[in-house]
């Protein structure tokens, strides 16, 4: 394949941006289009979603991983090289969007022109900010019957001092003005300050696993140049590698002969796990160490669930799917755990409910892996006062991830939950509801204020385990889907803990075992009952389902016997039918998880404790 | 006979209601296909004969006896053969029930359903209480010992007490053969639609087990075998037809949606097929005017699937599944070595839902009322 010459693209003729909005702004619409105007894709109606690569992003619809793109533009006379680098939109990836933003110079900050701004506006507003980032403000979907472009241009002077009149106007879908936004990613967005003179410094902002070619990191350079047979080092693992390929994307890798400063693209140098290429590392050259690039910080796991296979006969199998898919994503941790219950299997960090909802989605379609989920549980601390744990463990405060390590109040000195500090924006006639709901999730007001005649952004802290679960479409629900939510990690606060079993005539469900707020313990293990005997099926004995702290029974829901069950009818017509229903039926049977004598349905645990059962 | 005059609030059978009926091309396509298929079939004898539907009774006399002299042609048709056809009280005159006795039929099975007129008119039935018991009597009187009524229980808002009296009225009235079904609420029906939409109560699961019971109770001080999970009979008036479908035997499906378990020799075929004919008349008539008969799938069923379905059916009878019943199709495994040894079907025998004895394996009383949850378990350890 023909290798690129990126020498022509001087420093000055190179643009570096980046798009942020909220979900469903049209951001990677946008992006799609920018790709058709410059040629990089041909115009067809087939471009949907290009950068979003996995299945997973093209069906929910949203950017998991970043994927960046080098688009060639002519613009009065001269080429400029624009590099267009893909965010992930959702609020568990923060992190991910703040290092994709370092290797930029500028954002176009897409608001929906009915929904106006939104939580994630503002969140990606200000790390745009915080980065002194040109920022040039975008409106779209003007073509949609309910926009107001004015009154968000509006709310974008008000709350982020940007004047009107540098607002564009844009259909995204529709192609209008799309190439004015271009021109002003042009004109309005600086050149990279950097010289490839000077040493090597390049920035890893994302990396994939390739089966044949190892780890494919994508980086920004910051200084010097990179071509093949560079020897390397990482500035976090400290390891060295020797440079293979170095290239854009377009989105497509296209090999170059080098990169230099101010370019960015990908590169892959040797590296067999994406642990080595960590978002975040600055790459140098051997023996010319410089100066890391700030803000690198480890991936911070804010919830945790247990892994199971469904039989221990698939634990192999469940082994090399996880090891596979976390080579292409080293923000899950993983821990080997095993429980009484479920045998052999993993406990697992993610960044949060969407992060692990989407990689369990990935396991089933992409390895054909369907596992036992456990609880997500968050991360607490104990501050342990016995002498002998203390001993044991090593040190005298631990973090809990399992609820089966819970140590008991009594070799405890402090129990602590992290928190997150929230920001919902909303329109006022939610405010009332909105606040109860936080208040019944234990969070603290810290800040309240109007971004204009309608809307309001309430800032709140909350203990990150009442988030976890149903916060989020609690929010929506209430608020008929107005108002936004994006969190951000404040740190640890004391907390009274229990555990809470749930036993099913009197045998534990290990799966279901939950650390929660002693006043939220009653209420959950009511609800919790009462959600399990609707997804339990009826057997030929009554089951008592309980939750128990301890060994005080603190809520129970029964579930009675089958005294009749068997269809009325069997005649020569209705037999195929049966036979069809029974044998799904013996199909399922297999597939249950056996408590005692009581059998459960494998995803009884997920439908439980997710959400709202649909009336 | 697929045509009724009217749709029941409760029926999702595979009728229709028009307002005319070509009588003598259904029946010439009747005659033709039930020819076709037991020459398909080769079978040397037909030990009885159903007419169902639709509304059987709304099929002049002339018809049936086409029809089962159609049979007689093609296989053997004992003078005793069971010959059974389903009526409604609305269409039993005497005279009409004499003129098919005429043509052959010798056992009547009437759609009573119930016999309180505002529990008729919610099931949406086209007679009253009367009525019906005006047609049972006639039926009676043809058809001495060989009449069955049909009754449903567990209707909504129908209390404990109202059931009682209905049975008390039943067993004044009826000869020897019930058939007792439970209300099911199929979906696309206009009764479920009213329940789901709230205007009719849904019957709790509870006094659905009370009523089944009290039934069952009932029937059995009055003399009646309870031989199959809905049908009861006395002094052996039980249904042959009927057993055959639970004994997995052969049998044929003639006319629009009928099914079928047969082996079509005919064409060379060694295995039990499960067939079902063409649902829409007009589209079925088609094809049995063009190929003979009009059966729109056939499947091989494997020794596998022939054994569940033997096992399903069995075990809805008093008999169970005998050992010769099952080594006709498992002549390599027995049911001892299937259901003998440690698995789901011991555990089930331990709670006391089944029994496996020299008489073969079949549920206890209480096991009956539950069988769709032993079933399950018990497939597994077959495919096992």
């Amino acid at each position: 394949q023909e290798k690129l010459d990126m020498s022509t693209y001087p420093v000055e003729s190179i643009r570096n941006f980046s798009i942020i909005a909220h979900v469903d702004h049209g951001k990677s619409t946008l992006a799609d289009r920018l790709l058709e105007i410059t040629g990089t894709i041909s115009k067809t109606d087939r471009n949907k979603q290009v950068l979003d690569k996995l299945q997973v992003e093209r069906e929910r619809g949203i950017t998991v991983k970043a994927q960046s793109a080098s688009l060639f533009y002519n613009h009065e006379g001269i080429n400029y090289l624009l590099n267009l680098i893909d965010t992930p939109g959702h609020v568990d990836f923060s992190y991910e969007v703040s290092r994709s933003l370092s290797a930029c110079q500028g954002v176009i900050l897409v608001v929906d022109a009915n929904e106006g701004i939104q939580a994630q506006t503002v969140a990606n507003f200000y790390l745009a900010f915080e980065a002194q980032l040109s920022i040039i403000p975008v409106i779209n979907k003007i073509d949609l019957k309910n926009a107001d472009p004015e009154r968000v241009e509006k709310q974008i002077e008000k709350l982020f001092d940007i004047p009107t009149d540098e607002c564009i106007r844009i259909s995204a879908k529709q192609g209008t003005n799309v190439e004015k936004v271009l021109q002003n990613v042009i004109e309005k967005i600086p050149p990279p300050q950097c010289n490839p003179a000077d040493p090597l410094k390049a920035l890893v902002f994302d990396s994939t696993f390739d089966h044949y070619r190892g780890v494919v990191a994508n980086i920004a350079l910051f200084g010097g140049e990179i071509a093949k047979g560079h020897k390397i080092v990482s500035a976090h693992t400290k390891k060295r590698y020797e440079v293979n390929e170095v290239g854009i994307l377009t989105p497509d890798e296209q090999p170059t002969h080098k990169l230099y400063a101010g370019q960015v693209g990908y590169l892959i140098a040797g590296m067999k796990e994406v642990a080595e290429a960590q978002v975040g590392d600055t790459l140098f050259l051997y023996k010319q160490p410089v100066e890391p690039l700030p803000g690198f910080k480890s991936a911070k796991p804010m919830v945790f669930a247990g892994m199971y296979p469904i039989d221990q006969t698939e634990y192999n199998n469940l082994k090399s799917a996880l090891e596979r898919l976390t080579l292409n994503d080293s923000s899950v941790t993983v821990h080997r755990d095993s429980s009484l219950a479920l045998g052999a299997g993993w406990r697992l960090g993610f960044l949060g409910l969407l992060h692990m909802e989407v990689f369990n989605q990935r396991l089933e379609q992409e390895y054909n892996m369907s596992v036992i989920l456990t609880a997500p549980t968050v991360p607490y601390k104990a501050v342990l006062s016995s002498a002998k744990l203390i001993k044991e463990y090593g040190k005298d405060q631990i973090t809990i991830i399992n609820p089966a390590q819970f140590p008991d109040k009594l070799s405890v000195s402090e129990y602590l939950e992290p928190t997150v500090l929230g920001t919902i924006v909303t329109p006022h006639e939610y405010i009332g509801k909105i606040i109860t709901l936080c208040q019944d999730r234990r969070a603290v007001q810290k800040d309240m204020l109007y971004i204009d005649e309608n809307r309001v952004m309430l800032k709140y802290l909350f203990p990150l385990n009442e988030i976890v679960v149903d916060f989020y479409d609690a929010l929506k629900s209430l608020s008929s889907g107005y108002a936004s939510f994006d969190y951000e990690d404040a740190g640890y606060q004391s907390a009274d803990l229990i555990k809470m079993d749930i036993l099913l005539n009197g045998n534990p469900v290990e799966e279901l075992a939950t650390i929660i707020h002693n006043d939220k313990a009653h209420a959950a293990g009511k609800l919790l009952c009462e959600r399990l005997k609707e997804t339990i099926p009826r057997q030929l004995f009554e089951i008592a389902i309980q939750a128990a702290i301890g060994k005080k029974i603190i809520a129970r829901e029964t579930l009675k016997a089958y005294r009749k069950n068997v269809v009325a009818k069997c005649y020569g017509g209705d037999i195929t039918r049966r036979m069809k229903l029974l044998k799904r039926q013996a199909e399922s049977k297999k597939l249950m998880r056996k408590i005692g004598n009581v059998e459960v349905p494998r995803d009884a645990f997920i439908r439980v404790l997710k959400r709202e059962p649909d009336k | 006979w697929p045509y009724c005059r009217k749709r029941c609030s409760y029926c999702n059978f595979n009728t229709y209601v028009v307002p005319a009926v070509d009588e003598a091309a259904v029946r010439a396509c009747l005659v033709r296909e039930a020819r076709t298929l037991l020459r398909l079939s080769q079978l040397h004898s037909v030990s009885s004969v159903f007419f169902g539907g639709g509304t059987p009774s709304l099929a002049s006399p002339g018809t049936v006896g086409a029809v089962l002299e159609a049979v007689a042609g093609a296989a053997r048709l004992p003078a005793g053969a069971e010959v059974t056809l389903e009526a409604n009280p609305s269409s039993t005159s005497t005279s009409r029930l004499a003129g098919f006795r005429a043509a052959g039929v010798n056992r009547l099975s009437i759609g009573v359903q119930s016999l309180d007129d505002a529990e008729l008119r919610m099931l949406g039935r086209e007679h009253t209480a009367a009525e019906a018991r005006k047609a049972v009597e006639a039926a009676r009187g043809l058809f001495p010992g060989r009449t069955s009524i049909d009754l449903l229980f567990g209707l909504p808002g129908q209390s404990r007490d109202a059931w009682a009296q209905r049975l008390e009225a039943a067993l004044g009235l009826c000869d020897d053969h019930i058939s007792l079904y439970q209300l099911t609420l199929e979906r696309g029906t206009a009764l479920a639609a009213r329940v789901r939409g709230g205007a009719l109560p849904a019957p709790p699961q509870d006094l659905l087990a009370d009523m089944y019971q009290t039934a069952r109770t009932a029937l059995a001080a009055a003399g009646f075998r309870h031989y199959e999970v809905s049908n009861f009979a006395r002094k052996g008036a039980v249904s042959t037809h009927n057993l055959s479908y639970w004994r997995a035997e052969q049998y044929i499906g003639v006319g629009p949606g009928a099914h079928g378990r047969f082996v079509p020799r005919g064409e060379g075929g060694h295995s039990r097929e499960a067939r079902v004919q063409t649902l829409e008349p007009v589209a079925w008539m088609r094809e049995v005017q063009s190929q003979g008969h009009g059966t729109r799938s056939r499947v091989v069923l494997s020794p596998l699937e022939q054994l569940e379905e033997l096992l399903a059916l069995g075990l809805r009878t008093d008999e169970g599944v005998t050992h010769e019943r099952w080594g006709h199709f498992s002549p390599q495994l027995s049911l001892p070595a299937v259901f003998g040894a440690p698995g789901e079907a011991r555990a089930l025998q331990q709670q006391g839902w089944l029994v496996l004895d020299s008489g073969g394996l079949r549920c206890t009383w209480a096991g009956l009322a539950v069988l769709d949850s032993l079933l399950p378990g018990l497939l597994c350890q077959l495919q096992r």
